[in-house]
């Protein structure tokens, strides 16, 4: 066997690169479901009424007093018990993007509650009805103050993505573990993991602050 | 002597258990300039928040233009209208706010189409010329295209009494429009008020400012403990106030 | 579905998930406590003026901020050893998630120390306390106070991240709950009982946070 990083490395390269894909399509699926999703819990949190007040309350207290692992491992074995034939994969990704799902709806029911009053009562004032509102004056500054936590939550759907390794899903994490058990190389190919999530949480860290950089208002 | 535009008759409201509105009567002729003083807790803008339904009031009747305002009643029964009713009346009056409450993601030139765009169906182009003649008219043209952020709190108020009359409003209501400014931003907005006045546009104001209540007002309505204490013309009422408590409150507000 | 709910394996195990969220608080303590110390020194290099300070720090928050914990784990448990650095699973973890706190408690005291008006400082100064003196008798105490909202939601965060050292087969109670699951197949009963178990554990630790904030909160 080759014995020097780089061409253990090079052996490896397509494992690795699928890996980075399987990360990549959960995270974005699990950001993409969970954020819509999330949307409408935090509409709800706001504008609902009462019962269904409750009932979101009681959701987003649970999924967000819950680690994401129990979720995922959750996931994994009550779907098959129940009889829908989920697999790892799509087990993995609902678990996340409940997660993500709950953590929205508590930025989004945050963001639209900092909005001042005044506002609401200006959009009143020249005639607008609640749905005018909303979307003309209410969403749009609201979107502006998600955006920074809203980013972070992705990040952390990255970092999630690893923990469905747990339940067999073949994304970088496993895959890594695989090359590992292969070649016993594990001090640099877990550096070169930890190098690699380390990219690309980063970037979306930097994108993030372009996006917000972007869509500030002039003062 | 124009056409009665607002009438109010016997207005009340409660705020939980505390009455804040005891009955309130008042009638405002076309072309009025009202002036409406007292102090905290007289519940001048509690009067003035509910003639555009900010507020909702649990007696008495408000007409607008001869269209019952809010509620409906019928002999015994009093039933609040829609919300899609509501919210055509609110567009009959036009509000400028202590706090302005300009849309902060739009230009100011947005701020003012909004209205027009959403409410009165214009186009977009002939809302923009609208909104344009409003920005000249209180002064501020060459800001059409800025966003709030980048205007001073005087230059945010006149978009924001723009923004409320671009709406063509049968009434005016200015809730204590110079009292979050400071002092050397005060005098443009009072000046833009000057000349709407000067124009004819009815007008509901609640201020502190007494020396613009006696010289632009046509009348003034002084408030205490949820009733009307006094009205009259100023230049009667401020030098030979009727009622202690008048008399009272003019010393307390230093006005000579 | 043919599935009816029966709990009875479930408590037959409970104290085996009683002793597995002992162990998870144990961890949490442990780690958080570490964490604090490490946070506060790396808050304090965060916010001084000297950039040999800042930096340093800056890059131990950022790395670790953005690494994922399970990373870090197989990392210190299965490569550290080839350098010669062998821990037992139980210490391995404890490092790790100290590490993580460290970063996260980093991010939480600078900005309660940021909130902190700099006349304080002058003020002791001026009557002759040194740099040290001041951080721990004037700053430390007040920052403390100040952070005491996001320092619960930190802790609270840093208590589920106890249930990743499951993966390395700490029996902690993630663990426990896999194992009664495994070898019961009461899947929704045992995953029921152990979510409940932790969103219960984070409600009363949320409760005792209000609790200190309220003790240590200034008459006013």
């Amino acid at each position: 066997m080759s014995h020097t990083f780089l061409e253990q490395l090079w052996i490896a390269r397509y494992v690795i690169l699928n890996g980075i894909g399987v990360t990549v399509s959960i995270s974005l699926l699990a950001i993409l479901v969970g954020s819509v999703l999330g949307v409408f819990v935090g509409l709800a949190l706001v504008y609902a009424g009462a019962i269904l007040r409750l009932v979101m309350r009681a959701y987003t207290d649970i999924i967000r007093g819950t680690p994401v692992l129990v979720l995922v491992l959750a996931s994994y074995y009550v779907s098959s018990a129940v009889g829908l034939d989920l697999g790892p994969f799509s087990a993995g990704v609902l678990a996340l993007a409940i997660f993500c799902s709950s953590h929205v709806g508590e930025i989004v029911r945050g963001a639209l509650q900092a909005i001042p009053r005044g506002q609401t009562e200006a959009a009143k004032a020249i005639g607008l009805t609640f749905t005018q509102a909303f979307t003309s004056v209410l969403w749009p500054q609201a979107m502006r103050q998600c955006l920074p936590a809203w980013v972070n939550t992705a990040a952390e759907m990255v970092k999630a993505s690893t923990l469905l390794s747990v339940i067999g899903v073949a994304e970088l994490l496993l895959r890594t573990q695989e090359i590992i058990s292969r070649n016993f190389m594990s001090l640099q190919f877990y550096f070169l993991a930890g190098g690699l999530y380390f990219i690309i949480n980063f970037g979306i860290e930097r994108f993030g602050k372009y996006v917000e950089r972007k869509t500030a208002l002039p003062s | 002597m124009g056409k009665t535009i607002l009438d109010i008759q016997g207005l009340r409201k409660t705020y939980g258990q505390h009455e804040v509105l005891k009955g309130v009567d008042c009638m405002v002729q076309e072309g009025e300039v009202i002036s409406i003083i007292g102090s905290s807790g007289s519940g001048k803008t509690t009067m003035l928040r509910c003639i555009n339904m900010l507020e909702e009031f649990q007696g008495g009747k408000i007409s607008l233009d001869g269209e019952e305002i809010g509620y409906h009643v019928d002999g015994g029964t009093r039933r609040r209208k829609s919300e899609k009713e509501i919210a055509r009346q609110r567009a009959l009056t036009g509000m400028a706010f202590q706090q302005f409450n300009l849309f902060p993601h739009m230009t100011a030139a947005e701020n003012i189409m909004l209205g027009l765009v959403k409410v009165k169906r214009m186009s977009k182009p002939a809302a923009r010329s609208i909104a344009e003649k409003w920005l000249d008219r209180v002064g501020l043209a060459a800001r059409a295209n800025h966003y709030p952020g980048q205007l001073s709190g005087g230059q945010q108020q006149r978009v924001a009494i723009a923004r409320a009359i671009a709406m063509a409003p049968r009434l005016m209501l200015f809730d204590e429009v110079t009292s979050a400014l400071d002092p050397e931003l005060v005098g443009e907005v009072l000046q833009v008020i000057k000349g709407l006045a000067a124009d004819g546009m009815t007008m509901l104001l609640v201020t502190h400012e007494m020396r613009f209540a006696y010289e632009v007002s046509s009348r003034v309505i002084f408030m205490n403990q949820g009733v009307i204490c006094e009205e009259g013309d100023p230049k009667d009422m401020f030098v030979r106030p009727k009622t202690e408590r008048l008399a009272e409150f003019l010393k307390s507000s230093s006005f000579n | 579905m043919g599935y009816t709910l029966n709990f009875s394996a479930v408590w037959r195990n409970f104290d085996f998930l009683l002793s597995g969220l002992a162990l998870s608080l144990g961890l949490a303590i442990i780690s958080i406590l570490i964490g604090a110390v490490i946070g506060l020194l790396l808050a304090f290099a965060l916010t001084s003026k000297s950039r040999i300070a800042v930096m340093p720090a800056q890059a131990y928050v950022t790395i670790i901020r953005n690494l994922p914990i399970l990373v870090l784990v197989l990392f210190v448990f299965f490569a550290l050893p080839q350098l010669g650095f062998r821990l037992d699973k139980v210490r391995s973890f404890v490092l790790v998630l100290s590490v993580y706190s460290g970063a996260y408690l980093a991010e939480v005291f600078r900005a309660g120390l940021l909130s902190i008006p700099k006349g304080l400082t002058e003020a002791g100064l001026s009557i002759g306390l040194t740099s040290m003196q001041i951080r721990g008798s004037i700053i430390a105490p007040l920052m403390l106070r100040n952070v005491l909202p996001s320092l619960s939601s930190t802790i609270i965060s840093l208590f589920k991240d106890t249930s990743l050292a499951a993966a390395i087969a700490v029996p902690e109670l993630t663990f426990a709950a896999r194992k009664i699951n495994v070898e019961s197949f009461r899947v929704i009963e045992t995953w029921l009982v152990t979510s409940a178990l932790y969103v219960a554990t984070c409600f009363l630790i949320a409760i005792l946070m209000r609790f200190v904030e309220r003790r240590l909160a200034l008459p006013r």
